[in-house]
């Protein structure tokens, strides 16, 4: 671990008169090697374990009894029009430019809240780095779907607080991904060689200095293609705000349409298209630059 | 974590002297490892130490001790005069020293590591300004003119906008050579500094050294492995084992007749690479 911040450890030992006291004995003595079979690892095998038997109870113990019904009678003739197809695409657009500008917009608070979480994270004050890391966990380990039902409940229950759907969106976009983004910054920066914060203390630089011009500017690298994942992930968490909030995106286009013109084929159709359209390029540009960093890694 | 303050060494009253580096009753552990166990040593200003030991004997963390790469457990270590870890209370004691209070200390040490370190996103010059530049307020015409003079000395001018990436390993040595002098330290440490290097880029890395010891007007603490070059630049070796010093003296004792049978077979043993 790099420790960037010295703080002054004193003991009060007295120092040791001149040729008085007993040998340093054992000095050299290391103590008694641990197992290093990684499935001997309590930090591996309890997880595992745990793991498994969670799964084990999914598959043994069965499903409770009840079912889930459709009013679609099973049979019902499903039609399929490429005109029509054709004629919603401008409408799908409109809702696919929604859900993008929702997802840039929490992109960006999830970009740099997720920096401020990093770092508090790392505070050498539990007081500020305990409740970080509980609070990135803990939303981190639960859906964003409740989240955002959460956040609307929230919303509507306090008066003084009256936010447009969309921006309770790409706030809880952006909140919800800014605690993923905080673990993605934290492992760049750790990924940053020791020697690296060595040369900042023996050139006594300034914290402002060491972190602005050593550690991030070579944290940054590493933690771009994880960024960018998150992005393509995030665009497709967006929806269910349409779901959830009724933001006027891609979904609720689709849901709009099938309610009006008893035709749900084609528009959801589009939007697998619409996803396709910005995922693909999206994913293939992540590849690019993890590539691209490889090689300048040499 | 011991936070606690050392009582100052009742012995240590008359040692109100300049030495350059001091320290006294220095103690550093590891876990149940002892790397330092109560360590007095005063290095004078402008003397070169030259220090060796087997590898694990603690005497590379004299010197990250010295940059506090490491904080010491016990005892007290003064640069200059000035106490590096100890702040003095009004009543006359001394407490555990504040951030700023170290960083004053410590901006007068320099350090070249083994692995030189080198900022891999900044081009050589770039990495001999950093410092003067933002620590210590510099003017940047002024410190670029620093720098290449630097870089000159070393005698890789023509390298200035090369990237550590684009060196050799005797060239980055050399660059973080001039980085650590662009601060003009009075007391440079130098960890093992030809240890990564391959043979044939040793030399012009202890050409640059020699040239530092000959101006004489900085204090040099040096770990290293060369022997031949330990018996050229040192006033004093000191063989350092099991966190103790074994035996001290000019090379021409210490290296050619040894008096300790610790610091004759560990010289054997480095004789027979």
């Amino acid at each position: 671990m790099a420790d960037d911040t010295p703080h002054t450890q004193q003991a009060v030992d007295e120092p040791s008169q001149e040729g008085g006291d007993a040998p340093a004995q054992p000095a050299f003595d290391l103590e008694v090697e641990q197992s290093h079979k990684w499935y001997r690892r309590p930090d591996v095998l309890v997880p595992v374990t745990l793991v498994v038997l969670g799964l084990s109870l999914l598959a043994i113990v069965p499903a409770p009894s009840g079912r889930f019904s459709s009013q679609f009678s099973p049979g019902r003739e499903v039609s399929f029009g490429w005109d029509y197809f054709f004629h919603l695409l401008p409408q799908m657009l409109r809702g696919l430019y929604t859900t993008a500008r929702a997802t840039v917009l929490g992109f960006l608070i999830a970009a740099t809240l997720g920096m401020v979480m990093a770092m508090l994270r790392r505070s050498q004050n539990r007081v500020v780095s305990l409740p970080t890391a509980f609070l990135i966990e803990f939303i981190r380990s639960t859906p964003i779907l409740v989240q955002m039902f959460f956040a609307q409940v929230l919303v509507r229950s306090v008066d003084w607080l009256s936010l447009n759907p969309i921006v309770i969106l790409f706030l809880v976009l952006g909140i919800h991904y800014a605690t993923y983004a905080s673990e993605a910054y934290r492992a760049g920066i750790n990924s940053v060689p020791k020697g690296q914060w060595e040369a900042a203390v023996a050139l006594n630089l300034d914290p402002v200095t060491k972190w602005t011009r050593i550690i991030i500017p070579q944290a940054i690298p590493n933690v771009l293609p994880t960024l960018g994942n998150y992005l393509v992930a995030a665009f497709k968490d967006a929806p269910i705000g349409d779901a959830v909030l009724s933001t006027a995106g891609v979904l609720f286009f689709a849901n709009t349409i099938r309610a009006e013109d008893f035709r749900p084929v084609e528009p959801y159709l589009l939007i697998g298209v619409g996803f396709l359209l910005v995922s693909l390029p999206a994913a293939w540009l992540v590849r690019r630059l993890e590539a691209h960093i490889a090689y300048e890694r040499g | 974590m011991r936070t606690n303050v050392a009582e100052p060494d009742r012995n240590d009253v008359s040692d109100k002297g300049a030495a350059s580096v001091r320290f006294r009753a220095v103690d550093k552990a590891f876990g149940a490892l002892t790397v330092l166990e109560d360590l007095h040593l005063d290095v004078e200003p402008g003397e070169r130490v030259v220090v060796i030991g087997p590898s694990g004997s603690g005497k590379t963390t004299i010197l990250r001790v010295t940059m506090t790469l490491e904080h010491i457990d016990a005892g007290t270590i003064q640069i200059g005069g000035e106490q590096l870890y100890h702040e003095p209370t009004s009543a006359g004691t001394l407490k555990p020293a504040s951030e700023k209070h170290i960083r004053k200390v410590r901006s007068n040490i320099g350090m070249v590591f083994q692995h030189f370190n080198l900022f891999p996103h900044m081009s050589a010059i770039e990495n001999v300004m950093l410092a003067p530049i933002k620590v210590h307020g510099v003017s940047r015409d002024e410190a670029q003119h620093n720098g290449m003079e630097l870089l000159a000395k070393v005698g890789l001018a023509e390298h200035a906008n090369h990237t550590p990436g684009q060196l050799s390993g005797g060239q980055k040595q050399r660059v973080a050579i001039a980085r650590a002098l662009a601060t003009s330290p009075s007391v440079m440490l130098f960890d093992e500094v030809t240890s990564a290097l391959d043979p044939e880029l040793v030399g012009d890395v202890l050409n640059v050294l020699r040239d530092i010891a000959e101006e004489g007007r900085t204090t040099m603490m040096l770990v290293t492995h060369e022997m031949g070059f330990a018996r050229e630049i040192a006033d004093r070796v000191l063989m350092f084992d099991k966190g103790r010093v074994v035996e001290s003296g000019p090379p021409s004792q210490v290296l050619d007749n040894p008096q300790q049978e610790r610091t004759r077979s560990f010289l054997g043993a480095v004789a027979e690479h």
